[in-house]
């Protein structure tokens, strides 16, 4: 154990003597690549891998390395693996992070290592809070929810229902919703809570479409998104005039074009788009789409392709300076198009500063998309506003 | 009102036809497994590739689902279980629950761990208004099949000759060998229909439980709670119980959401207090 600190000691002395021009910068990539979350995982890593080949792996002078980490979505293992990623590859950079507790449990590695944190996916607003290293790839739930209350409040709905599921991320977005939406002089109905693992939602559509509110806004993991919808219009709940309103999870891309129909029509409020019109994301969901096996690209790709470039971005600022605590300061403002359109990250709450789209779901070329129709440039989180 | 109640049929009939091959298992052939849902999973997954990969019509996809869960029953039965018939409870628990990862790792690994979404005919998704109430087409389906099935196997066990046979197999298998039932055979034939009933239960379900590869650990619960609260004796029992438990869960989820998803344990908890061998218990304390 004293070599091994004698050793660490010892690399940590000799890295500013010289910019090691032949060191290579490495990433530790730490994602579920089984398990039940290994869609996640899978897409980040195809994104990764795509924005390697089309900016080439030579940043600064550096090699760009790639240490792929199955966590199989289980706190425990992130961490450990985060020590391993550190203490034994010596990585320069941690990106990854499919679900909020991996990312906390990577935080106090981060924080003592002094190697910034890239959380692509997860989105809960108090991860960043954790390590002064950690940084936000992707989104904060609040971020789409108040928007998407917003947008209803602009289009004169009155009265909603609000169904979500009964776990962390359902509460950030009921929270949110409706807070901002009663703020407005919106009522809201009725919060209803979904269990998780809900083999039927019949009952909670039922009540939704008794209570007859101007919207329904739900809020249910992707997979079980198309179901909800389905279940929706069966009811005959899109006849009865009660708009379906969501974030942008429910209708991931990534899913979407299997959802079916009952899809057509959904509005919902979310930071990206596979048919968002700009020639970058074009270039990015063709590349996608040929190095993932056919897959169109959700949000969690299009997050984790920033999550690579902001980190590219921030060893290209520091001229090659692959310490941490220079990294963590190049990556605070730092302002790029994304395939979604104009990101940047907050130098204050180092959270991302996203664009947020209100998209309906509609057929483009015989597939269903989410076709952009409002656009809310530089959206910050609304959690972290002061007061 | 009614349209809750239709609803909760509708759910009740569903976990009817998924369980009732595990109250046979369990109660006729006094078997522990819990890789039911397995084969209610290979059902469903079946349906899902037959109607999105080949275009095959839903209504002929939904006995070919059956047949295929109900041929890959009869397989592990004459390969597998057979080994584990005589041994302790316990074997036969660890021994299917690991029937169960495997199955959900081949499915993980084929289809991917996404959900799955069958594309219905259009005739199935719209509404009928039956005057006092409105039904979705694919539920009043549901109630349809689901009834004829019970009916058609409660009158099998109890009126037919095979029914008299299976049931004398399982009372003392020596003697009904003595009288020259083939005890072996008619196991394996109860297995694979039972096991055929739950990829049934796979592939209608698939549109209102959802379907992907964590299915049988999701619903096992379910599915040992509909035969534990029914008694393992007969189709009644777990009928009435399924129907119970499907009503209960739905309109209580209708009537008190924020406590909806407990409503169900609580019904069990007090039936089983009440009867603690389910609601029709088996003559013969086995």
């Amino acid at each position: 154990m004293n070599r091994r600190i004698l050793f660490a000691a010892a690399a940590l002395a000799a890295l500013p003597l010289a910019a090691h021009a032949a060191e290579p910068f490495r990433i530790g990539l730490l994602v579920p690549m089984t398990g039940p979350f290994q869609s996640t995982g899978r897409a980040i890593n195809d994104a990764v891998k795509l924005y390697i080949k089309q900016h080439g792996d030579t940043v600064a002078g550096h090699k760009v390395e790639i240490l792929l980490r199955d966590d199989a979505g289980v706190p425990d293992n992130t961490k450990r693996l985060a020590t391993e990623l550190v203490v034994r590859d010596h990585v320069n950079a941690f990106a990854g992070f499919g679900l909020t507790p991996l990312a906390l449990a990577t935080a106090p590695v981060a924080t003592q290592a002094k190697i910034p944190e890239i959380v692509m996916v997860a989105a809960t607003s108090s991860i960043v809070n954790a390590s002064p290293y950690i940084f936000r790839s992707g989104q904060v739930l609040p971020q789409p929810a108040t928007i998407a209350a917003d947008w209803a409040l602009k289009h004169g709905i009155k009265k909603i229902v609000s169904v979500v599921s009964d776990y962390g991320p359902g509460y950030d977005a009921e929270k949110w919703f409706n807070d901002r939406f009663t703020a407005g002089g919106g009522t809201v109905v009725a919060a209803l809570r979904v269990p998780l693992a809900n083999p039927d939602f019949a009952p909670f559509l039922q009540r939704v479409k008794d209570a007859a509110p101007d919207a329904m806004y739900a809020f249910v993991p992707a997979g079980v998104g198309g179901i909800f919808a389905k279940q929706f219009v069966e009811r005959g709940m899109d006849k009865s005039g009660i708009r379906f309103i969501a974030t942008g999870d429910v209708t991931d891309d990534d899913n979407l074009g299997d959802m079916g129909d009952a899809m057509l029509g959904v509005v919902t409020a979310g930071p990206y788009s596979a048919a968002h019109p700009s020639a970058l994301n074009k270039s990015f969901v063709d590349g996608y789409r040929e190095i993932s096996g056919g897959h169109r690209a959700g949000f969690v790709a299009a997050f984790a392709y920033d999550g690579i470039e902001m980190l590219y971005r921030a060893l290209e600022k520091t001229k090659g300076n692959m310490d941490g605590t220079a990294l963590a300061e190049a990556l605070k403002g730092l302002s790029f198009e994304s395939p979604r359109g104009q990101i940047s990250i907050d130098p204050e709450t180092r959270e991302i500063i996203t664009p947020i789209y209100i998209r309906e779901v509609k057929k483009v070329d015989g597939a269903l998309y989410n076709v952009e129709a409002e656009t809310f440039a530089a959206v910050k989180d609304p959690a972290k506003a002061k007061p | 009102m009614l349209t809750i109640l239709v609803d909760g049929l509708a759910y009740g009939m569903l976990l009817f036809v998924l369980a009732c091959g595990l109250s046979v298992t369990l109660g006729v052939m006094n078997f522990i497994n819990l890789a039911h849902g397995a084969f209610a999973m290979a059902g469903g997954y079946v349906a899902v590739v037959l109607v999105n990969g080949y275009g095959v019509p839903f209504l002929l996809a939904l006995p070919l689902a059956a047949l295929a869960a109900g041929l890959l029953g009869i397989a592990l039965e004459q390969t597998l279980y057979v080994h584990v018939y005589r041994r302790t409870h316990l074997d036969q628990v660890l021994f299917s629950i690991g029937l169960v990862f495997i199955a959900m790792a081949v499915v993980d690994y084929t289809q991917g761990s996404q959900q799955q979404f069958l594309n219905l005919p259009a005739f199935l998704k719209v509404r009928l208004d039956l005057g006092v109430v409105s039904v979705g087409a694919y539920r009043l389906l549901i109630i349809v099949v689901c009834g004829a099935l019970a009916l058609a196997l409660q009158a099998i066990l109890a009126r037919t000759r095979f029914g008299a046979r299976l049931r004398a197999s399982v009372d003392d298998p020596i003697a009904a060998r003595g009288l020259g039932i083939n005890v072996n055979a008619i196991f394996a034939i109860t297995f694979g229909v039972g096991s055929a009933l739950a990829g049934l239960g796979g592939a209608l379900g698939a549109e209102i439980l959802g379907l992907d590869p964590s299915f049988p650990l999701k619903f096992m619960v379910y599915f040992l709670i509909v035969v534990t609260a029914g008694g393992a004796a007969g189709m009644t029992g777990p009928f009435l119980a399924a129907i119970l438990l499907g009503v209960a869960d739905v309109a209580g989820k209708y009537y008190f959401p924020s406590i909806g998803a407990f409503i169900i344990y609580t019904l069990v908890i007090a039936l089983l207090v009440w009867r603690p061998n389910g609601l029709f218990a088996a003559a013969s304390g086995r």
